[in-house]
């Protein structure tokens, strides 16, 4: 017997086939990938409307807030691409065969980020297309700023992700809830559709500590002075990284906890 | 990496596993050969589960040492996984994918060659051809049972571990299911360690039976030495005696 016990990018597919699976399956689950998205985007671009012939600020860059409504979706997408079909694993009872099978922790971790990848890129591109559409706003002409933007929101969302995945494995199902509203807690510190010195003076060390806030005032520089500040991107980059990390060790400590506990074995609802 | 070569397939050396103050195995030892199959029996609550959870590393024991394969499952088990497979009625499949879509995702997670042969020949064989196509949720469940069972020698296993591989099956079916893993066993040289309430499986598959209480393994044996040893006709009357405390 002499098997490889290096991370294997065939199980990671495997494991993406098995989600790629899970949606084909559903319509409900393939309608709520652009669903919210859509949403968001005719609502925020109506409002939009409204402002841009009321506020001087917003008139500078119309599509501000509708750049600032899809970069949130990713940074929610991203968190629940991560979370969501590790509940659904959960819901299978199916913890317990995956982790008696070669698959490591390492390549199931990598098979939710893919996932979550692929379920926010379609959200994102569906709304980008209706912003087109109905607005006449190409988030697109961003160009590569965009794509870094992107980067930083998913990265975070996967972080937070990981992290309610870790509570999960801690608390179980009954923390299910948080998969929801931990990205919520988030979003007034974020400074998803407004500059970060809005806030009181006592928070906004907590909004710096926060990879998102970054992003998005690199965001609103870049789309009010065409200008892309590479020192609010490095910073995202690094908290970025550190958030990651955290999060990783925290799903590292609660799959430990959970081999201890036998709760691999009776994890479900 | 700890692997070295070993007589058995299976060898545990005093497993502990605690659950708060309660020892739900007990510093058991057991020895496994390559080829054979090999029965935990004892009522519930007597670490069976717990055991075979502890062996495929699911849970981690508190002391002691197991060695599948040759490999410390405590601390290299991904050397030994790959050749190994589980059933339970514990576990369950993704209900919403197809039964040939599960098989496809374990077969990839396993690195099986020829995937869509061998799940043609195990629906043959497990009688599942005609719902590969319906989604797991919405079968049976002996149904299911039977899926798993497929899942569990997707990779030709070379150790086997069934908790329970008959439950809720219908007397044809369970007996196919009883034939075929004998047939397997003859087959492949695979080993097997399965736990089981079903007293008339134990005695026609296996090789060695041992018997637990309370997280220890009592007695151990060859069906026909363990009934012999207590002067009974059939396993079911020592089980009840074991369950009952008779002995």
């Amino acid at each position: 017997m002499n098997h490889s016990t290096h991370f294997s990018l065939s199980r990671v597919a495997a494991m993406v086939l098995r989600y790629v699976y899970l949606l084909r399956r559903s319509w409900p689950r393939i309608l709520e990938l652009v669903y919210w998205p859509a949403m968001q985007m005719i609502l925020w671009g109506l409002i939009s409307q409204f402002f841009v012939q009321h506020s001087s600020w917003l008139a500078q860059a119309s599509g501000v807030l509708l750049a600032a409504v899809m970069l949130w979706d990713v940074l929610f997408r991203g968190h629940l691409g991560v979370s969501l079909p590790f509940i659904e694993e959960m819901y299978a009872r199916n913890l317990g065969h995956l982790f008696v099978s070669p698959l490591k922790v390492s390549e199931h971790i990598t098979a939710l980020l893919v996932i979550s990848l692929m379920r926010t890129s379609i959200g994102l591109l569906a709304a980008a297309l209706i912003a087109i559409a109905l607005y006449t706003f190409n988030v697109f002409e961003m160009g590569l700023p965009l794509l870094a933007f992107f980067t930083q929101l998913i990265v975070m969302g996967w972080a937070t992700g990981l992290g309610v995945v870790a509570l999960i494995l801690r608390y179980g199902l009954g923390a299910e809830s948080l998969a929801w509203v931990l990205v919520f807690a988030l979003a007034p510190l974020s400074a998803v559709y407004y500059p970060v010195d809005i806030l009181p003076e006592m928070v906004q060390p907590i909004a710096a500590m926060i990879p998102a806030s970054h992003a998005y005032e690199g965001m609103r520089t870049v789309m009010f002075e065409q200008l892309f500040r590479w020192d609010l991107f490095w910073k995202g980059a690094v908290l970025n990284i550190l958030w990651l990390a955290i999060a990783i060790w925290l799903y590292l400590q609660a799959f430990a906890r959970a081999r201890q506990q036998g709760s691999l074995f009776q994890a479900s609802e | 990496m700890t692997t070295h070569s070993s007589q058995y397939a299976i060898k545990v050396e005093q497993l502990l596993r605690t659950f708060d103050a309660t020892r739900a195995v007990d510093k058991i030892s057991f020895t496994v050969e390559p080829g054979s199959i090999t029965a935990l029996l004892g009522g519930n609550g007597a670490g069976k589960t717990t055991t075979l959870a502890v062996l495929l590393g699911l849970l981690i024991p508190d002391s002691g040492v197991i060695h599948i394969l040759g490999v410390d499952m405590v601390h290299d088990r991904y050397q030994a996984l790959p050749d190994m497979n589980f059933s339970s009625p514990y576990l369950d499949l993704p209900g919403r994918l197809t039964v040939e879509e599960n098989l496809l995702v374990y077969g990839r997670l396993y690195s099986v060659t020829n995937l869509r042969q061998q799940i043609g020949q195990l629906s043959e064989q497990l009688d599942i051809t005609q719902f590969l196509q319906r989604p797991y949720g919405s079968l049976s469940a002996g149904q299911k049972t039977r899926v798993s069972l497929a899942k569990s020698l997707i990779n030709q296993p070379k150790v086997l571990l069934l908790d329970e591989p008959t439950a809720s099956l219908d007397p044809d079916t369970g007996d196919r299911i009883r034939s075929h893993l004998e047939q397997y066993v003859k087959q492949t040289g695979a080993t097997v360690l399965l736990a089981s309430h079903n007293m008339p499986e134990v005695e026609r598959l296996c090789d060695q039976v041992l018997l637990m209480r309370a997280g220890q393994i009592v007695d151990r044996g060859t069906p026909q030495q363990l009934l012999q040893q207590y002067g009974l006709e059939t396993l079911e009357e020592l089980f009840l005696e074991l369950a009952r405390g008779v002995h």
